[in-house]
C-alpha cells in the first residue's frame, strides 16, 4: 500500500517535493511551485476530494517565500491534505482555479487583496475582502502594521453590474438592513417580481481580525476566536484551541473532551431553535416564533449555568475548559433537556400544521446538488442539498469517535429542507448531549499549562451549527502568532443564495436568506 | 389552529417581569469584577491576564496607577483566576448602563514596594456620576412622543454577539414592546439608534449617513464592549473602535454581549425610567 505522497510523486515527479512534519488528523506535502492546476485537477478526479479552502502566508522574511496553501477533504480519509505551495516574492503569480471551481472565487480574491498575491486568470479579479475605495494596501503582508492609520475615503466607488431591457428594476438593500441583523448589501435586478439575479457584496464588518490574531498572546486569542462570529463563540473557540492544542501536542483531558462535545452540541441547539422561529416568521407565521424565543431562552438558561454565559462565552480554553462541572450542573442538563424535547417537539407539530406555511416553504430558494457540490457548500445547506458533509463523523474531534449518530440529508434543497435539517439535528443533539452526560468521565477539566513551541503548524475542523469551522496556525516565539487562518462555512456557502434566490420573488427574499441563515461577521472577519 | 391555541393557552404568560422583580440568574452567572482596592496587593498579573486591557497599570516614580475600564470589560474572569489575594471577585452585577463614558473608569493609585507590589492604597476615583443629558433627551420624546419609543438597530461591526441578545429583546420572555418600545426597520421612523461595534472603516460611512437620516430628537446608545471601545479589536488598520469615535453616544451599555435586562436597563436609563447605579 502506497502513501498518499508516494503515490503523487510518482503522479508528479517535478511537483512534489516533501511531506512536512506529521500533525494528527493531517498531512502537509510541499509542491516545488506555484502551478498546481494539474496536482489539484487530480485531487479533484482520481479522488473525488473537496477543497476545504485556500489560503496564503508571508513568509518572505523567514523563508524568503509566500506559501499557498490547498486543504482538501478526501471522502473516507480521516485526515485533511494540505499542498504546501511556495510563491516567489518577486513573481507573485499563482494560476486562479476559480473558472473551474466556482468554490475558491472570494478566497483567491482575499488573497490578492491581503497579501498582494495576484490570481491568474481570475474572471472577476476585483478587490473583495478590503472595498474599492480601499488605498493600495496589504494588510497580511508582515511589513503591515496592525496599527496603520489609512486615510479617510474619498466616496464610494464600488461599481455594480448593471442590469437592462423594459422593466428590469435593480433594488439595492443595505448595508443597514430592516431587521436586527449584520450588515451587508444585497442589489437585486428584478423584472416585476422575479429576481433576475442577486449580487452580494459583504466585508463591511472586517475588523483585521487574522492580523489581530498575530498581535495577541495566544492565551488571549482564545477570546478572540470567540469573537469571530459571535453566535458561534463555542465552536469558534474550541476550534482554535484544538489547532493550538495539536501544533503544541497538548492532550485534553476525557473529561473536557466531554464537556466541550456538550456544549457544541447546547450551541447548535440554541440556534437551530431561533432559525426554526426566524423562518416561520419570514413567511408571516409570528405565534410559531414567539414560542422559538421562548424554548430557546431556555436553552440559553442552560448554557449559562454551564458556564457563567448565555452564550457560552469564557469557557473554552486552551487544553481543555476553564472551570469545572458540580454534579447539580450535570443534573441540570437532563433537567433542561427534558423541557426542551417537549416544547420543541410541540413548535415544530406548530410549524407543520400551518399548511400556508408549507406552502411557503416548498420549492423556496432551490439549491441543486450539483450547484452545491460545484460551491463548496458545506453545514445545514449543504446537507438540504444532498451533501453528505459532517465533521463530526468524518474528522472526529473530542468525544465524537466515541459517540453515536445520524446525520440528516435531504436531496430537495428547498427552505423546507433546510429548516427539516436543522428539525432532526435538533433530536440528534439532544440524545449526543444525553450520552455525552452519561458517560463523562471523571478527572482533570484542563491539561497544565505549557509552553506553546514556536513555528509548528496544525489544522483543525469543527462542525459548528452553521457548518464546518476550519482553523489553520503557525506558532510563533514568546506566546505569539505568526498566522492564524480562520474559515467560517459562511465564506463558500454565501455564493449559495445568489444561485437559490434565481427565479424567485423579490418577497421570499428574507425566508431563503434565514434559511441559510449565515454569518456576516465570520465571513468578513 | 386549535392546536396552537392550546399550547398558547396552556404555556400562559412567559413574561418576565423586570425590572421591578430582578432575574432569574443561573448559580454560575458572571456578571462585572469588583475590586477590593485597599486589600489588592498587586494588579499585574490581572492586568496580564485581561484580553481587552480593561485593566491596565501605569509605574512611575515608585507609583502605580491602575485603571479598570469597564467599558472594555467582557466579563471572562481571567482577572479573578489571576489574582491571588482576592482582591479580584465576580459579582452578579450587570446593571452597568452609564450616560458618561467616564463613569465606567475607576483608578486607583498605590505607593510600590521595591518589588513592585502594592505598598499603600492612596487613593480611588470614579467618574462624576450620572448627569442629565438622557434626562433632556428623555424629556424632549416624551413631550413629543409620549411613553412610546422607536429604536432602530445598527451593526456597525459586530461579532452578531449583542444581536442574538437585541433580538432576544423581542421574545416572549423579556418582550420590550410592554414598555411601548419596539424596534422600527428605517432610521427615519426611530428615536433611537442602538448601535453596536466595533465601528468598521467600511462601516463608518454606513452609520455617519443613517445617523443623519434619523429625525431630532434622537439618542445614540453604544452597546457591548466593541460598540463602548472597540473590545479585543480595539482600534485598528479596519476598526475605528468604539461607536463614540464616529458619532456623539449617549448612553453607554457594557456587556460581552450584555444580557436583556442589561440592555433594557440601559434603554431605560436612557429614557429616564430608571436610575444609574453607581460602579
Amino acid at each position: 500500500m502506497k502513501t498518499l505522497v508516494e503515490e503523487l510523486r510518482e503522479r508528479f515527479p517535478e511537483q512534489v517535493r516533501s511531506s512536512g512534519e506529521p500533525v494528527s488528523g493531517q498531512v502537509t506535502i510541499l509542491l516545488s511551485g506555484p502551478d498546481v492546476t494539474g496536482i489539484v485537477r487530480h485531487f479533484l478526479d482520481e479522488y473525488q476530494a473537496r477543497l476545504v479552502t485556500v489560503f496564503a502566508e508571508d513568509r518572505v522574511s523567514a523563508e524568503g517565500v509566500f506559501y499557498n496553501y490547498y486543504v482538501f477533504d478526501r471522502p473516507g480519509d480521516p485526515n485533511l491534505v494540505i499542498l504546501k505551495v511556495p510563491i516567489p516574492k518577486d513573481n507573485r503569480l499563482f494560476p486562479s482555479l476559480a473558472a473551474e471551481l466556482p468554490a475558491v472565487n472570494w478566497q483567491e480574491r482575499e488573497i490578492q487583496d491581503w497579501f498582494g498575491l495576484e490570481a491568474a486568470g481570475h474572471p472577476n479579479p476585483r478587490r473583495v475582502a478590503l472595498h474599492d475605495n480601499w488605498p493600495d494596501v496589504h494588510p497580511l503582508r508582515k511589513d503591515f502594521p496592525l496599527d496603520t492609520v489609512l486615510p479617510p475615503f474619498e466616496g464610494e466607488q464600488h461599481v455594480y453590474r448593471p442590469a437592462y431591457g423594459e422593466g428590469v428594476f435593480q433594488i439595492p438593500v443595505g448595508p443597514v438592513h430592516a431587521g436586527i441583523i449584520e450588515p451587508g448589501h444585497f442589489n437585486f435586478a428584478v423584472a416585476g417580481e422575479p429576481i433576475l439575479y442577486l449580487q452580494l457584496r459583504m466585508f463591511y464588518t472586517h475588523k483585521g481580525t487574522e492580523k489581530l490574531f498575530e498581535n495577541l498572546p495566544i492565551h488571549r486569542a482564545v477570546f478572540l476566536a470567540e469573537s469571530v462570529s459571535g453566535d458561534s463563540a463555542f465552536s469558534h473557540g474550541t476550534a482554535f484551541c484544538e489547532a493550538i492544542e495539536r501544533a503544541a501536542e497538548i492532550e485534553v483531558p476525557a473529561r473536557a473532551q466531554f464537556m466541550r462535545t456538550i456544549l457544541l452540541e447546547v450551541e447548535r441547539i440554541a440556534n437551530h431553535i431561533s432559525d426554526v422561529g426566524a423562518i416561520a416568521n419570514d413567511v408571516g407565521f409570528v405565534i410559531a416564533n414567539a414560542h422559538a424565543g421562548r424554548v430557546r431562552e431556555l436553552m440559553l438558561g442552560l448554557s449559562e449555568t454551564l458556564t457563567g454565559s448565555r452564550v457560552l462565552r469564557g469557557m473554552v480554553a486552551i487544553g481543555g475548559v476553564r472551570r469545572d462541572w458540580q454534579r447539580a450542573q450535570v443534573e441540570a442538563i437532563e433537567d433542561a433537556l427534558k423541557i426542551v424535547e417537549r416544547e420543541f417537539r410541540d413548535l415544530v407539530a406548530i410549524v407543520h400544521s400551518s399548511n400556508s406555511t408549507r406552502e411557503r416553504l416548498e420549492h423556496t430558494g432551490i439549491l441543486s446538488t450539483e450547484k452545491a457540490k460545484m460551491l463548496g457548500i458545506v453545514g445545514v445547506g449543504g446537507r438540504a442539498s444532498g451533501v453528505d458533509l459532517d465533521v463530526r463523523r468524518d474528522h472526529p474531534y473530542d468525544a465524537y469517535r466515541h459517540l453515536s449518530f445520524r446525520v440528516p440529508i435531504y436531496q430537495a434543497g428547498d427552505v423546507r429542507a433546510r429548516l427539516q435539517v436543522r428539525i432532526d439535528e435538533v433530536g440528534e443533539s439532544i440524545q449526543i448531549i444525553r450520552a455525552a452526560a452519561a458517560h463523562l468521565p471523571d478527572g482533570s477539566h484542563r491539561a497544565p499549562a505549557q509552553r506553546i513551541p514556536p513555528d509548528r503548524c496544525a489544522m483543525s475542523a469543527v462542525e459548528g451549527w452553521r457548518g464546518e469551522i476550519v482553523y489553520w496556525v503557525r506558532t510563533g516565539d514568546g506566546d505569539r502568532l505568526e498566522r492564524c487562518k480562520v474559515k467560517d462555512p459562511s465564506l463558500n456557502n454565501w455564493p449559495a443564495i445568489v444561485e437559490a434566490m434565481e427565479g424567485n420573488i423579490v418577497a421570499d427574499f428574507p425566508v431563503i436568506n434565514k434559511s441559510f441563515n449565515l454569518s456576516y461577521s465570520g465571513t468578513d472577519r | 389552529m386549535f392546536r396552537i391555541l392550546q399550547k398558547t393557552f396552556s404555556v400562559g404568560a412567559a413574561t418576565a417581569d423586570y425590572p421591578r422583580v430582578a432575574p432569574h440568574l443561573a448559580e454560575q452567572f458572571r456578571g462585572c469584577p469588583e475590586f477590593e482596592f485597599d486589600i489588592w496587593s498587586d494588579a499585574r498579573p490581572a492586568a496580564e491576564a485581561c484580553p481587552t486591557g480593561a485593566i491596565t497599570v501605569f509605574d512611575r516614580d515608585r507609583m502605580r496607577k491602575v485603571t479598570v475600564d469597564y467599558g472594555r470589560c467582557i466579563y471572562c474572569g481571567e482577572c479573578e483566576q489571576a489574582t491571588a489575594d482576592g482582591a479580584v471577585r465576580m459579582s452578579r452585577r450587570f446593571e452597568l448602563a452609564a450616560a458618561d463614558r467616564r463613569d465606567l473608569v475607576l483608578t486607583a493609585e498605590y505607593k510600590l514596594h521595591p518589588d513592585g507590589r502594592h505598598a499603600q492604597l492612596q487613593s480611588t476615583s470614579s467618574g462624576p456620576g450620572a448627569d442629565d443629558t438622557p434626562r433632556r433627551i428623555a424629556d424632549a420624546i416624551q413631550s413629543l412622543l409620549g411613553r412610546s419609543l422607536a429604536i432602530r438597530q445598527v451593526d456597525a461591526g459586530s461579532c452578531n454577539g449583542c444581536e442574538q441578545e437585541i433580538a432576544a429583546l423581542n421574545n416572549p420572555v423579556h418582550d420590550i414592546s410592554r414598555f411601548g418600545i419596539h424596534f422600527v426597520a428605517s432610521p427615519r421612523h426611530a428615536d433611537m439608534l442602538l448601535v453596536t461595534g466595533p465601528v468598521t472603516r467600511n462601516m463608518e460611512l454606513a452609520l455617519r449617513k443613517t445617523l443623519a437620516a434619523t429625525p431630532a430628537p434622537k439618542i445614540v446608545v453604544a452597546v457591548g464592549a466593541c460598540g463602548i471601545s472597540g473590545g479585543i479589536f480595539g482600534t485598528n488598520y479596519a476598526s475605528m473602535g468604539g461607536v463614540d469615535a464616529v458619532i456623539p453616544v449617549d448612553v453607554y451599555i457594557p456587556g460581552c454581549p450584555p444580557r436583556p435586562e442589561a440592555l433594557l436597563h440601559g434603554i431605560l436609563l436612557a429614557l429616564g425610567r430608571v436610575r444609574q447605579r453607581r460602579l
